[in-house]
């Protein structure tokens, strides 16, 4: 099915433009002082490692979490919303992976004006970091 | 009980007293959206839109920062984590990966006053490959402050 905006057509298969990118000391620190989050496992080496056996700083779950919006958000173009996502936390990403953030349009909804997608974060291996779902509203609208 | 086979399988670890746990709520909190914080997050989180940038409006996710626990050091435990007081203790502690679900309601605007309520809205037990699972569900609720729903947020953890 498809579905047109005022600008736009949506139909069920379309990729998600996504990005790869990956997160780095820097960054994992500022987003861990933005949440005033103290967990060893985001910034101490010699603990994340020695202690709990990670090979190497462990990348914030919820930022994966954040991405998946972002995916979602810059796909969308102001051409939409993003009513509900729902993600889960498979696997853990390390400082410097290459991390592969998309999604595909799974369903469109004519007649509500909503597409359903399913979206992911992969690394090079191919694994399923963070699988996930969401609605978005399709048409400029109002929230966000 | 009987000593037939299959007892083993209809054994529960949720007690009574862990299961009058659900529906437990902690204190409302009521945080301040300020342009500044939202700054923070959007450079922190690699956004790329403007708008959020800027800190003209809170990307979504903002909530996370907004109503992370602030307590005192003393109440951070050796490896710097928070244990959550409205949760009680479980006869399993390993945690696996749980998920989480958020509705979008409403936009948030620096100068918003936003409280959250979180509550732990359910309890339950499957039997995993290796064994008992327990799940739970904390549910935050986000209001503005004339009352309407902004955010709605569940977390489901799974212990082993």
């Amino acid at each position: 099915m498809t579905t047109a905006t005022a600008n736009r057509e949506f139909r069920t298969g379309d990729a998600l433009p996504g990005f790869t990118r990956s997160c780095d000391e820097i960054q994992l620190f500022l987003y861990n002082a933005v949440l005033y989050n103290a967990h060893r496992i985001h910034f101490d080496y010699p603990y994340a490692t020695e202690v709990e056996g990670y090979p190497g700083l462990v990348v914030a779950g919820p930022l994966l979490g954040d991405w998946l919006h972002q995916c979602v958000e810059e796909w969308l173009d102001g051409d939409g919303d993003l009513e509900r996502i729902s993600y889960s936390n498979r696997g853990a990403a390390y400082v410097g992976d290459a991390l592969h953030v998309g999604g595909e349009v799974t369903a469109v909804d004519e007649a509500a004006g909503t597409a359903a997608l399913t979206l992911w974060v992969r690394n090079d291996a191919g694994d399923t970091l963070v699988p996930g779902e969401a609605t978005v509203r399709l048409g400029a609208g109002g929230a966000p | 009980m009987s000593s037939s086979s299959n007892t083993a399988a209809e054994e529960t670890l949720l007690t009574p007293e862990l299961l009058a746990n659900i529906g437990r709520q902690d204190a409302p909190r009521r945080e301040l959206v300020t342009r500044r914080e939202i700054r923070k997050y959007a450079i922190a989180t690699g956004n790329r839109q403007q708008r959020y940038l800027d800190g003209d409006v809170a990307p979504p996710m903002f909530h996370v920062p907004l109503f992370w626990d602030v307590v005192t050091m003393e109440e951070l435990s050796p490896d710097g984590v928070f244990i959550d007081k409205l949760l009680p203790k479980f006869p399993l502690e390993k945690a696996m990966a749980g998920g989480l679900e958020i509705e979008y309601l409403k936009p948030v605007h620096p100068g918003d006053w936003l409280t959250a309520t979180r509550t732990l809205t359910d309890i339950y037990e499957k039997r995993g490959r290796s064994g008992p699972l327990i799940f739970y569900e904390l549910v935050m609720e986000i209001r503005n402050d004339e009352g309407e729903l902004v955010i709605r947020e569940k977390t489901t953890r799974i212990l082993r």
